[in-house]
């Protein structure tokens, strides 16, 4: 069983009289460990797709099956824990909470999850000195170098050990040398054996997947495997990864 | 989520806009401070008043004349005279002592010296232990002085300084009035209670003072009675029938005198003092919802002013009541705020009143119970006015939250 199953997914919005069709059956599985780009131009349907994969929005037809659990009949309580647990969000715009530390931030699904201070503190510091941020976990995000912040970002989305790894364009406000680092630590991720999907319409930035999504007018136009480049990609990392250390 | 975890985050923002949370809870600041300083002035008075009506003792029974009351016409003249409070005495085995009162205001002389004190009482020998005031110094009449007319005075301690009768005040000659009377005793220290100075006034046996008031005086006098032990209750019964027999009042008409306990002088004291406390109290309470609806207003704004971070919490999976349940703690964060400082700062003008004000006011006293309640209504207006705020935050859509900029 696959550990995202999606069959016939649609999302249909009605604007007045206009019915518009954002996903349009949408066929879709992905196993564990994939790491996997959705491209496409915009309003093509990547965005409505995310956000449905991410339990933040419920289907208007279809199903969707996470880790075998059907999402679309969850209720409200039920899809922030699944948000809570078994998905990490990373933004395009970071999304951290600006009064608050590193740190702060990156506890904030653990709070949510119920763990205790203590447990909270010693995981959201394994995290970041995960991302490489163990001297940086005092700073608020004003303090923070936009590739810092998203790297906050990216230890928050992992702190809690998710399923899946979601990523709306994470380069998408940083400039090209950040973007590069920051997609290292995407490559080093997946390479580590996290799921990880992406949003980008960067090509440079899909081509490190091993796959490839491609979305037109809410259907999915191509999906191609490019196995054998991404497995020269996360080669090619210097900085040796230690296993099991998310 | 804990709740700890939700009051840090409140403290949090009210610790990054200190300036705002103060203005928003003005209304609850105002309104707390408002009731705290009145309730402390107002508690401070009957804490005094009770105290020393407490000194009298609760076999202490006073009977006045009850002048008619409005719609009641009555041809017969009020009388209340000592042969009245002479009958009471025979008649009521359960009477200790027994004293005539009359009030009046005469200058007092001492050589060149006149002042015009208080009051100046007529009573009898027994007054001292009816009232449980006694002198300090010398002596106060006995029935000897009485029954030979003499003409002695016995003083508050501020009618000496006054006169300037000196550290030697006993056997001075001084002028009542018209009457010359020596100085006999000097009462001790009283001091103040419900707006009369005790210290500034003085004692003359009750028939001398009908020669000082003139004889109209001696037809409606007071009666101060201290009762044996248990015996108030048929001692108050046996007054209201004798005197109803003595002023042969028929049955279906009400008593032209009144009876008064030292149980009912506090029970009237503390009726007027509540409803005092009472009709603050109802304006205290339109100017907490006045304050509540301020609160709401501002959480209004910081929900909308939040709605990104309200996302970012629902993104990592906060659920509506962890929503809900953040700004209604912080609503209530900011009204217990403004519940403190309103706290203080009444105690702060309540003393400041106590202070500025001419008047001899008793010191401040605010009971537990004052600030139980500013504590709580505080706590109530926070969570009325914070849940409509905390519900809209709750039900906004994570998307929309997350696309907010």
């Amino acid at each position: 069983m696959a550990l995202i199953e999606i069959r016939d997914l649609k999302k249909i919005y009605q604007m007045g009289a206009e019915e518009v069709r954002a996903l349009d059956g949408v066929d879709l599985d992905v196993e564990a460990g994939e790491y996997l780009a959705i491209m496409g131009a915009s309003g093509s349907g990547k965005s409505t797709l995310m956000n449905l994969l991410g339990c933040l929005d419920t289907p208007t037809e279809g199903h969707y099956r996470l880790n075998g659990t059907p999402v679309e009949t969850l209720d409200d309580e039920a899809l922030a824990a699944i948000r809570n647990r078994e998905i990490g969000f990373v933004f395009q715009t970071f999304n951290l909470l600006p009064r608050t530390t590193a740190m702060e931030n990156v506890e904030l699904p653990l709070v949510y999850a119920g763990q205790p201070r203590r447990e909270r503190r010693e995981q959201a510091k394994r995290a970041l000195t995960r991302v490489g941020l163990g001297d940086r976990m005092d700073h608020r995000p004003n303090e923070l170098s936009g590739g810092q912040r998203q790297r906050v970002a990216v230890a928050r989305a992992l702190v809690n050990e998710p399923s899946i790894l979601l990523a709306d364009e994470p380069t998408g406000n940083l400039d090209s040398a950040t973007s590069g680092e920051i997609m290292d630590l995407f490559d080093e991720l997946s390479a580590a054996g996290n799921t990880i999907l992406l949003v980008t319409h960067e090509p440079d930035i899909a081509e490190r997947c091993r796959r490839q999504v491609v979305m037109r007018d809410g259907k999915i136009l191509s999906d191609t495997a490019t196995g054998s480049e991404s497995d020269t990609a996360s080669d090619n990392n210097s900085a040796p990864v230690p296993a099991g250390a998310v | 989520m804990a709740l700890l975890e939700n009051l840090r985050i409140a403290l949090g923002a009210l610790r990054a806009n200190p300036m705002r949370a103060t203005l928003t809870t003005l209304g609850i600041i105002i309104a707390v401070a408002a009731v705290i300083a009145v309730v402390s002035v107002i508690q401070g008075l009957q804490h005094m008043i009770v105290g020393q009506f407490e000194d009298l003792g609760s076999n202490f029974i006073q009977v006045a004349p009850q002048f008619q009351q409005q719609g009641v016409q009555s041809a017969r003249q009020v009388r209340l005279t000592w042969e009245d409070g002479q009958a009471l005495e025979a008649e009521l085995p359960g009477i200790q002592y027994i004293t005539p009162v009359v009030v009046g205001q005469v200058e007092m002389k001492y050589r060149d010296r006149r002042h015009r004190p208080d009051y100046v009482f007529g009573v009898n020998g027994d007054f001292p232990e009816t009232n449980k005031f006694f002198v300090e110094e010398g002596r106060f009449f006995t029935e000897l002085d009485l029954r030979m007319r003499r003409k002695v005075v016995v003083v508050g301690q501020d009618v000496v300084e006054e006169l300037r009768l000196g550290n030697d005040p006993i056997g001075k000659e001084v002028y009542v009035g018209d009457l010359p009377a020596t100085v006999i005793g000097v009462m001790e220290d009283k001091g103040r209670m419900l707006g009369s100075n005790y210290d500034d006034m003085a004692y003359i046996p009750f028939d001398t003072s009908l020669s000082v008031f003139g004889r109209r005086a001696g037809e409606q006098i007071q009666l101060n009675i201290l009762t044996e032990p248990g015996e108030t209750d048929r001692v108050v019964d046996g007054v209201e029938r004798v005197l109803r027999r003595r002023h042969k009042i028929p049955e279906d008409e009400r008593d032209d005198f009144q009876v008064w306990r030292q149980d009912d002088l506090l029970d009237t004291i503390g009726t007027v003092l509540g409803g005092v406390t009472a009709v603050i109290g109802g304006v205290v309470g339109i100017a907490l919802v006045v304050g509540g609806i301020g609160i709401m207003n501002i959480m209004l704004v910081s929900v909308t002013e939040r709605t990104k971070e309200i996302g970012i919490r629902k993104a990592v999976g906060a659920r509506k009541r962890d929503i809900l349940l953040q700004f209604l703690i912080e609503a209530v964060v900011l009204a217990v705020f403004g519940g403190l400082l309103g706290i203080v700062l009444g105690y702060g003008v309540g003393a400041g009143i106590v202070a500025i004000l001419p008047v001899d006011l008793p010191p401040v006293y605010v009971p537990v119970w004052a600030i139980a309640l500013a504590f709580g209504f505080s706590a109530a207006v926070g969570i009325f006015f914070g849940i409509y705020p905390a519900g809209k935050a709750a039900r906004l859509d994570p998307i929309e939250a997350l696309r907010y900029e």
